[in-house]
């Protein structure tokens, strides 16, 4: 056992429960100055909650934590923060119509209470300079790209005296880059002294960033060791419970059919100063075909995936669905003549967090003969299907009387694929299917399209995870400053060979 | 002689603004704070009696206006308590505040005996130089011929520009109305800053209300805010949350009610019910520009969402 003076942070059975419900049971958790310490666990393992309990955002229902060797209880993050403890959320706590400066000083004691922009812009360069950490103090929060948020978060942590940072999946929304730069900051701060909690579900970032690991399943700790005394394999077991399915690769016994959705030299131009955001962009997916779209991030991708949808207009070409034009058919004709689209965005723009599960799974059918009889819903039979989809789609979580805003990631994720799916759409547009998903739930999503892709679908996937694109891929396309710059059978390419398109090389 | 007529316009603008400077203000800082304060039209009824009741207890104005402010701060309260801590819709406690109130000034004002309805005020604000300087040219009666309030209600608009942008506490404020949850993470108390900023929001609306009965109208009437505490609201919108501009836009609004009494002065007749709806349309009109105009949206991202930390 550790002596107490080593020890940053000592949990001794924290337990809490929302509404009854239990979410994390009886965790000891012990952080050494110094280190990088992974907390591992798949969605609603009861990772975000411990860090929540620890920042002083939750308070636990039982047990103690320490904190440098003392009694530690913060009754609010305000506490926890000035007993120098202090969380990155997935949502950065970043005031978007508000300058990096005053981010960074907002809450700290020691800025004047007469102030003016420049004094405080100067205050945040000293800040900044003390870290070795840069982003321009003027420029306001909104205007930033997300790993600078990420940044100036930290930076703005670091700055009201931080010595335990903790950080919730803090590369769910960075390029490669980004996160690879990242890593560096936090090392850079561990050697520093700091304690650091990185929270994540990606066994990769464990291995290439964490010195320890603690592993969380169902709300219970399952394993804590060194990083380099286990494997990717080891930890994928310990947090699953099970041995991962064989990997994906690709299938070859299936056959593609028809030409289902073509594209000719479309192009997208909103500004005609700036570049346009799609430049004849020619593409076509076949039946039983998954064509994956691979770029880094801003490179159209998004906008690709708006106009095939209707949710965008063209500025030039053609868009064909099995032969006819649909270039200027609104969205719900599009959906009527077989188009399914799984958006990026699925909180917003996918489902109405606010409904219930009936209410979710029949938007976009709402007009079907099946489900109504005049203007009238026949809620019985809406009610049989969404138990059906349920059951088929393995949705956990669902409560009658209760808005689906108490599912998790990944269970909304198969929501709305079942919905999309039930359908049978002739194509599946799907955007960023699995982001967020822990391995489990990404492994589902996969399977399912791969058995939607046998029964003939044709599928357009977006996706920002290359080895996603190039596992269950036929043909793979990559996008770069909204042209499509290759497109090849998967079967040809490797991770390589597109990581340089993406980035603008031949 | 039209030199005269459109000064004597502009100082008239200016007292007819001053209630709505002053509630307008007010207004800026709840809603700086995230919380939309429909109810300053009540609030300012409430400032109104209660003021008219002290001073012609006491005979003296400043005494009723000190009483307007406390008062109109403690009715405020009302939508502290519902909105901030009990998260309630801040629509409905806004639109109930008035009608709750009106109803309640009304009822203070028929007690007492005699009752306030049939009481006169000897005691008023009056000008604060010596009649002699109000006829120095332009700047006499612009400027110099005005009672204590209005030149509080300059000082008030000031600070608060002062306050919202170049102080430690007002960047806090910002945060917490534009995004109560990061402002909660960086250690700031999000319900008390918002209780704060409620409170010193119905202190300048009861200000506003005072200054009705103890200078505008020198009596107490029913419901004599006559929306005034409505048009502050909107006001403070159409001037995105700045007060300099808020004064600007109210004078003008005060300007053009006015318009009436100007073209009489120049011999015009314009019906009055078309009059009564133009100040609506001219202001409108400019601050849609103005603020269509503006690069960065000042309107608090926040404003009228509760905030529960707890939410998931």
């Amino acid at each position: 056992m550790p002596q107490e003076t080593e020890l940053a942070v000592r949990t001794i059975g924290i337990s809490k429960e929302f509404f009854g419900q239990s979410v994390l049971e009886d965790v000891d958790f012990d952080l050494r100055w110094g280190e990088i310490h992974a907390l591992l666990g798949e969605n609603g393992a009861g990772k975000s909650t411990l860090c929540s309990i620890l920042a002083g955002l939750y308070h636990p229902t039982r047990g103690e934590m320490m904190l440098a060797g003392a009694p530690y209880s913060p009754h609010s993050p305000h506490a926890a923060l000035e007993a120098g403890v202090g969380m990155v959320y997935q949502h950065f706590r970043l005031v978007e119509q508000m300058t990096v400066a005053e981010n960074i000083l907002l809450g700290n004691p020691d800025v004047p209470v007469r102030m003016t922009a420049s004094g405080l812009a100067d205050r945040a360069r000293e800040v900044m300079d003390r870290h070795g950490l840069w982003i321009e103090p003027t420029r306001y929060v909104a205007d930033l790209a997300v790993g600078e948020k990420q940044q100036a978060e930290i930076i703005r942590l670091l700055n009201r005296g931080v010595k335990v940072l903790i950080l919730d999946e803090p590369t769910a929304v960075l390029t490669p880059r980004e996160a690879e730069a990242l890593f560096a900051t936090l090392r850079n701060l561990a050697d520093q002294g700091q304690g650091v909690i990185l929270v994540t579900h990606k066994l990769r970032e464990v291995q290439q960033s964490a010195d320890t690991v603690t592993v969380l399943r169902s709300g219970k700790k399952v394993a804590h060791q060194g990083v380099e005394d286990t494997t990717t394999h080891d930890l994928a077991r310990l947090m699953i419970g099970e041995d991962l399915a064989p990997g994906s690769g690709v299938d070859a016994s299936h056959t593609t059919g028809d030409k289902l959705l073509e594209l000719h030299s479309v192009s997208v131009v909103s500004d005609a100063a700036t570049r346009p955001e799609l430049d004849d962009v020619s593409l076509t997916v076949r039946a039983g075909q998954i064509v994956g779209v691979a770029g880094v991030s801003g490179n159209g991708q998004r906008e690709l995936a708006e106009v095939i949808t209707g949710l965008r207009t063209t500025t030039s070409g053609t868009i064909r669905l099995r032969g006819e034009d649909i270039s200027s058919q609104t969205i719900g004709s599009r959906i009527n003549k077989g188009m399914g689209f799984v958006p990026e965005d699925r909180l917003t723009r996918g489902l109405v967090l606010g409904l219930e599960i009936e209410d979710n799974v029949l938007l976009r059918s709402q007009r079907d003969r099946e489900f109504s009889i005049g203007p009238f819903l026949r809620l019985s039979v809406i009610r049989q299907w969404a138990r059906r989809l349920i059951d088929r789609f393995d949705i956990r979580g669902v409560r009658r009387g209760l808005p689906i805003s108490v599912l998790s990631g990944g269970n909304l994720q198969r929501l709305i694929l079942a919905r999309e799916l039930s359908r049978q759409p002739a194509l599946l547009v799907a955007s960023e299917p699995t982001r967020g998903l822990d391995v489990g739930a990404a492994e589902a999503v996969r399977t399912t399209l791969k058995t939607e892709r046998g029964r003939g679908v044709g599928i357009l996937l977006f996706s920002g995870d290359l080895e996603e694109v190039l596992g269950i891929s036929d043909e793979v396309v990559v996008m770069y400053e909204g042209r499509i710059v290759a497109s090849r059978p998967a079967s040809e390419v490797d991770v390589a060979q597109v990581g340089r398109w993406m980035a603008g090389l031949t | 002689m039209n030199d005269w007529v459109l000064i004597q316009s502009l100082v008239v603008a200016v007292s007819t603004g001053t209630p709505v400077v002053l509630a307008g203000s007010g207004a800026i800082l709840t809603q700086r704070s995230g919380v939309l304060d429909l109810g300053v039209e009540g609030t300012m009824l409430i400032g109104a009696v209660t003021g008219f009741w002290v001073t012609t207890a006491t005979g003296s104005p400043f005494a009723g206006l000190v009483v307007a402010v406390l008062a109109a701060a403690v009715f405020s309260m009302i939508q502290g308590v519902l909105a901030v801590s009990l998260r309630a819709n801040q629509v409905v406690v806004g639109v109930a505040l008035v009608i709750f109130g009106s109803g309640l000034s009304s009822f203070i004002g028929s007690q007492g005996d005699p009752p306030l309805a049939r009481r006169f005020s000897g005691a008023i604000f009056t000008p604060v130089f010596p009649e002699s300087v109000h006829d120095w040219p332009a700047v006499g009666p612009l400027l110099l011929s005005h009672d204590p309030v209005v030149y509080m209600s300059w000082a008030f608009v000031a600070v608060v520009q002062w306050y919202v942008f170049r102080t430690r506490t007002g960047m806090h404020l910002r945060a917490v109305g534009h995004d109560p949850a990061s402002a909660d993470a960086a250690g700031l108390r999000v319900s008390g800053m918002r209780y704060l900023h409620v409170a010193l929001g119905g202190a300048a609306a009861g200000a506003g209300g005072g200054y009705l009965t103890l200078r505008l109208f020198s009596d107490w009437f029913d419901d004599m805010t006559a929306g005034m505490g409505w048009i502050a609201v909107i006001l403070v919108i159409l001037a995105s949350w700045r007060s300099l501009r808020l004064l600007v836009a109210a004078y003008a609004f005060g300007a053009i009610s006015s318009l009436g009494f100007t073209l009489q002065l120049l011999g015009w007749n314009i019906p009055t019910e078309l009059l009564a709806i133009l100040p609506f349309l001219v202001v409108y009109l400019v601050m849609v520009f103005v603020s269509a105009a503006e690069r960065r949206s000042q309107m608090p991202a926040a404003l009228a969402e509760p905030y529960f930390r707890e939410s998931r």
